[in-house]
């Protein structure tokens, strides 16, 4: 038997989608040209599936700060922050997530799946207890394997199944931390925070929100859920990503807890790798500062998503119950999912095609990702194309479906 | 096929049946993933749905112990005498 025999289940999944569609894995962009649009297979695309929530990744002034870093702080930093020191970038970062969110203390990482995997590993260890939310991220899950605590989940956007789970383990010992996203990012719904807050009181844990799709898209200033429905307070520890509407890649932690910094002599996947070189700090540095100064980007990405939706619920397609960037439908099966998503990119339109078990309910979803960039002429193109489209495959027949929030 | 008389194998299939929306026939000694095509995901929502049956807490950190149906009912009812 080869190594690699343990995978043949997903070897031939993947083979019996490839042989359907193009690769929706591996989707080889031409060139991209904007945060908007790229060119596949020669032709033009409207890119609708990229997390690029403010539309940053070309600001004029991030670009121009990359390339200054790039020029006088060389390519790359060759090592870790423990190994190789910190340069004063990594530090500018840390001190303006601090400011920005109004907390004692930041920790860059490298990847925002890299801040997850250090931060709960960390926290919390053996005879410790993690509670997750049952639709947590890959990265959630990953991090409470690296750890030593005992996980529970508990059922998706539930804070009464919170409670219960945690009036189970009220009498074990070791400290309980709860991890809740604040948007969850297949179909977009948001965690009813307050309610998970009076929860964590009631029972006596910690509450860790990853923020990594809601932050520059929820609160008045751009910083996420816990800003949006004023439960900051109430939320120990934020994660979140620069890889979304900061425009570059990496990840971060903010809190006020005491003794914070030892995280960075004990916390395995931030001193084990090396830290993220000067221009993607400088790019992230620029992209923090434009979110505080040009709050109408946020407000164009709702306007942008409240078009989206309300085209696409308009033509009959399975959206979900609520509004939000991330704006899913709902496929009855994986064959039309795969069919679809390939006559989409054909016509010019790129999305993503969610397949089980990264979706609740074991349902195939096309997931969009509006961006402030897009112009209202992009996503009638959009409207117009799924329409066609789905009209082709007959996925507009008989009632429409709502997707599950 | 053997007669399954253990009452927390027989909770486990009334569980994997109400997850998984499936007649499911087990004994003791099914292999979860290959015999009853449980993936790993399934399989922690199985185990969400004995808690609440149970009314137990079974950290998912110990099914790594798991691959039969009796593991699983084993590490049940070890959890239960200890409470």
């Amino acid at each position: 038997m080869a190594l690699l025999d343990r995978h043949a289940a997903s070897r031939d999944a993947y083979k019996a989608l490839r042989d359907t569609a193009a690769d929706p894995f591996g989707v080889r962009f031409d060139a991209v040209i904007s945060p908007t649009e790229g060119v596949v297979d020669g032709r033009p695309t409207i890119l609708l599936g990229t997390n690029n929530y403010l539309g940053l990744t070309f600001d004029e002034a991030c670009v121009e700060e990359s390339v200054r870093a790039v020029r006088e702080r060389g390519t790359g930093t060759t090592g870790s922050r423990i190994a190789n020191g910190s340069y004063e970038g990594h530090v500018e970062l840390e001190r303006a997530l601090e400011a920005f969110y109004g907390r004692q203390h930041a920790m860059v990482f490298t990847t925002g799946y890299q801040a997850n995997l250090g931060v709960l590993s960390t926290l919390v260890g053996r005879g410790d207890h993690l509670l997750l939310d049952a639709d947590s991220h890959a990265s959630i899950y990953d991090g409470s394997r690296l750890g030593h605590a005992e996980v529970t989940r508990f059922r998706h956007n539930d804070p009464e199944d919170l409670y219960k789970r945690l009036r189970r383990l009220k009498d074990a010992p070791g400290e309980k931390l709860i991890v809740v996203e604040g948007i969850y990012s297949m179909v977009g719904d948001v965690a009813p925070l307050r309610e998970i807050a009076a929860v964590k009181r009631e029972m006596g844990a910690y509450l860790l929100v990853d923020e990594a799709h809601s932050m520059g898209v929820l609160g008045a200033t751009g910083r996420g859920l816990a800003e949006e429905v004023a439960a900051e307070a109430d939320v120990d520890v934020i994660v979140g990503t620069f890889s979304k509407s900061l425009g570059s890649v990496g990840g971060f932690c903010v809190s006020d807890m005491d003794d914070f910094d030892v995280m960075r002599i004990v916390c395995r996947p931030y001193m084990f790798t090396a830290s993220l070189p000067p221009a993607v700090i400088a790019s992230t540095l620029g992209a923090l500062r434009r979110i505080q100064e040009a709050p109408e980007l946020r407000h164009r990405l709702h306007a942008n998503a409240q078009h989206l939706y309300d085209g696409l619920t308009a033509l009959g397609l399975a959206t979900g119950p609520t509004c939000s960037p991330i704006v899913a439908v709902t496929m009855p099966d994986q064959a039309v999912a795969a069919a679809m998503w390939n006559l989409l990119l054909q016509n010019g339109v790129y999305l993503n095609l969610a397949l089980p078990p990264a979706t609740p309910d074991n349902r195939p979803l096309l997931r969009s990702s509006v961006s402030a960039a897009h112009s209202i002429e992009q996503l009638d193109q959009v409207i117009a194309v799924m329409g066609k489209v789905a009209r082709e495959l007959g996925v507009l027949e008989g009632e429409p479906k709502r997707a599950l929030g | 096929m053997q007669l399954v008389t253990d009452p927390t194998v027989l909770e486990v299939a009334k569980a994997a049946e109400a997850v998984l929306e499936r007649e499911v026939l087990v004994t003791a000694s099914s292999d979860i993933s290959r015999d009853l095509a449980v993936d790993s995901l399934a399989l922690m929502n199985i185990v969400m749905e004995l808690e609440d049956r149970f009314d137990i807490s079974i950290p998912i950190d110990r099914l790594s112990e798991v691959q039969t149906v009796g593991d699983l009912a084993a590490l049940i009812d070890n959890i239960r005498n200890k409470v």
